[in-house]
């Protein structure tokens, strides 16, 4: 993975000192909190219910073993002893003192790390499909696209005060594994007829109060011109985007009400003016792509037999391989997923013990590196076969291996109101609701693949709008009641979930959620997947189970929520 | 008008920014708003002494081009400091209509964000009067090294690499 030249750490250890500071200016009375707030979120410095939370960069969800043991010993150190990866690869801790975050930033440095952008209306942490590099359906790898655009984004002047915050995700495969389409700009890596590979530009998605799908505006992009076509984007949105409601300012509004097809002539218009001022230096993009050459992969590794022993002796490690391994390009070589969904652990926590562990497995058994998900959780892209069983027993130890990925169980979910400022209702009780409610393997397994992701407000951090289950948390006159929706998808087949009725009390949704699985049950057809029963048949059969025996006053009551 | 010039000094200049119903006869160099100038351009253009224009975040600038060669300052008002739309105005005012003149950031001008203006082509900074100075000209020295050219012509740091 990409490593600091002199020049980047120049560029992280200068903001450590711009940061420091700030927090004196500030803590000194210079600053007032009006003029604080934008600069610290642009360090990903939030004030939060109880305490400030900081958000520290995960570029594209690459980390080192080194990095790892540094968030270990921040969360030791300056916070309660964990952190929560977040749904855009990065690393949140939810306790830090505002005074201690100059100190916290300066050890970050020291690792080449950063907070730099991860909050605030800028563009954020660029995010990428975790199997980059290994997935067997890559058309290229996104990586060193992704680095390059981090390093053109950081501190970029123009762009540095949008009219809100600006997200970007990319994938280079066949699958969409990285939500591209609910981005403000959405890349796919695409071959054209004359095979050459180059960009489809996505715009205009986005979650929130006005969920979208991204439209594509280009359906191919010379490579060479990535970052002209993203500033003519970016310039038309930053002069033209709303700023007068908070709600109305993500560049999905510009889009949909000047209509996808204006925008794009407006953006071409504009990057026609500039596409050969800006091209993208080739030298530049064979630097970075040397860092992201394969690792060196042992060529017999797939003559081991070792594997099939152990999955044919240990029912327990069959199970795990199953579900928390994938297919690896390299043959004799598997992806690795780490759970951080064990029952009765907030989705995405990890504490400092787990995280040493997780750096101590990545340099015995995956190249000293390891990956975060959009989705969540952490893993291995580069695990030997005859490693696989050492590695289930190390991950076991330390509580990493509930044979989860890709059940229900393996949801998404924000902090909510137990730390979150922003939330109207918890999240992380409904996700122990449902923890507690579905204990039976066996039975998620038959369920097959469902995404179910949950937000604690209207802001969407947990995805809702794109899970095949979404919930969303809503407040009523201080009571916190959760609003179903089904059928959203994040994917190729990207979709906003369809509501399903009146919001439901805190003691309900599990019931509900078991309710709509049995309908599932009975109506799947065959091997179908959960959000294509719900597709073929609508949300009507869902919803008469949902409400059934629920008495009509009350469902009006609910109505009114 | 107390400013940060373009060789980042503290000085004090003539320009003053007029309202429209000022006595201009008073003043030599004054920067005008838009909506004053396409008014008033015959008598504001025979006027002694130098002419400015004002225009904020929301002015189109396709209205201003053809008379941008009448001003010796283009004056970029933001609103708040949060307000980002005059990056863009100034890149464009530079790069697209060729703007050779001064610009200057007046209004919410503060120290944290007029290394990124200065960045976007902004050459005077009319700093928030109750902000001090010589706190204000450490901006520019916060940062050495850029990621990515703009019209400070910059040498991006993947140029340096080589």
């Amino acid at each position: 993975m990409y490593r600091y030249d002199h020049f980047d750490q120049i560029i992280v250890n200068e903001r450590v000192q711009q940061f420091r500071d700030q927090t004196r200016r500030f803590l000194a009375g210079e600053l007032t909190d009006d003029e604080f707030r934008p600069l610290r979120l642009r360090n990903g410095l939030y004030i939060q219910r109880y305490a400030p939370m900081l958000r520290v960069a995960v570029p594209y969800g690459l980390l080192r073993s080194d990095q790892m043991r540094m968030l270990a010993y921040i969360a030791r150190r300056y916070d309660r002893n964990y952190g929560h990866f977040s749904t855009r690869q990065n690393i949140q801790y939810n306790w830090p003192r505002l005074e201690d975050v100059p100190d916290i930033l300066a050890h970050l440095a020291s690792v080449q790390m950063h907070s730099i952008q991860t909050s605030g209306n800028c563009v954020r942490n660029i995010t990428a499909d975790h199997l980059a590099g290994v997935a067997t359906d890559e058309i290229e790898d996104p990586r060193p696209y992704c680095e390059i655009m981090r390093q053109w984004s950081t501190f970029h002047p123009e762009f540095n005060w949008l009219p809100r915050k600006f997200k970007i995700g990319v994938s280079g495969a066949l699958a969409d594994r990285a939500a591209v389409q609910w981005h403000d700009i959405g890349l796919y890596l695409v071959r054209n007829d004359q095979g050459e590979v180059g960009f489809k530009v996505l715009v205009g998605g986005g979650m929130g109060r006005m969920p979208m799908v991204a439209v594509v505006i280009r359906e191919f992009l010379e490579k060479k011109y990535l970052f002209s076509y993203l500033e003519a984007i970016l310039r038309i949105y930053n002069l033209e985007g709303r700023r007068d409601n908070i709600h109305r300012a993500r560049i999905k509004v510009l889009v949909k009400s000047l209509g996808a097809e204006k925008f794009r002539e407006k953006v071409e218009a504009e990057w026609l003016r500039t596409r050969d001022r800006l091209i993208l230096d080739e030298k530049e993009v064979e630097r970075v792509k040397a860092f992201f050459t394969p690792p060196a992969y042992d060529r017999s590794a797939v003559d081991d037999k070792t594997l099939e022993r152990h999955i044919a002796a240990d029912p327990a490690f069959a199970t795990w391989v199953k579900r928390n391994t994938r297919a690896h390009r390299v043959s004799g070589y598997r992806v690795a997923f780490v759970s951080l969904k064990p029952p009765g652990v907030a989705p995405g926590d990890i504490t400092s013990e787990q995280l040493d562990a997780v750096a101590d497995m990545a340099d015995r058994y995956s190249f000293g590196q390891v990956r975060s998900t959009h989705d969540q959780n952490l893993l291995f892209a580069d695990v030997h076969q005859a490693h696989l069983y050492a590695l289930w027993n190390d991950l076991k130890r330390h509580n990493l291996a509930t044979p989860n990925i890709g059940t229900l169980t393996d949801m998404i979910c924000c902090p909510g109101l137990d730390f979150c400022s922003l939330a109207n209702a918890s999240s992380i009780s409904i996700a122990k609701q449902i923890n507690d409610r579905f204990t039976d393997l066996d039975y998620l397994y038959d369920l097959g693949e469902i995404q179910l992701k949950m937000s604690g407000c209207m802001n969407a951090c947990g995805h809702h709008h794109a899970g095949h289950i979404g919930i969303l948390g809503v407040d009523k006159d201080g009571v916190e009641f959760y609003q179903i929706q089904l059928g959203g998808s994040p994917g190729n087949d990207a979709a906003e979930g369809e509501r399903i009725g009146p919001s439901l009390g805190k003691g309900e949704v599990a019931t509900a959620i078991a309710r709509i699985l049995d309908v599932f049950v009975e109506q799947r057809d065959g091997d179908e997947l959960f959000v294509d029963c719900v597709r073929r048949i609508g949300i009507e059969p869902f919803k008469a189970r949902v409400y059934a025996g629920v008495e009509s006053k009350k469902v009006r009551a609910y109505a009114h929520n | 008008m107390r400013i940060i010039d373009k060789q980042l000094q503290m000085v004090d200049d003539d320009w003053e920014i007029a309202d429209e119903d000022a006595d201009l006869s008073a003043h030599a160099d004054v920067i005008v708003s838009a909506a004053h100038w396409q008014k008033e351009r015959d008598a504001l253009s025979t006027r002694a002494g130098r002419l400015g224009l004002k225009i904020g975040g929301d002015t189109p600038l396709e209205g201003i081009a053809p008379d941008l060669d009448r001003f010796a300052l283009v004056a970029l008002e933001f609103s708040k400091f949060s307000d980002g739309r005059c990056f863009s105005q100034a890149r464009l005012l530079r790069e697209k209509y060729g703007y050779g003149g001064e610009l200057r950031a007046v209004g919410d001008v503060v120290r944290d964000t007029i290394d990124f203006m200065r960045r976007c082509g902004i050459d005077s900074f009319a700093l928030r009067p109750d902000k001090d100075a010589e706190d204000a000209l450490r901006a520019f020295k916060e940062l050495s090294v850029r990621y990515q050219t703009a019209v400070d012509g910059a040498v991006p740091v993947y140029r340096q690499r080589r």
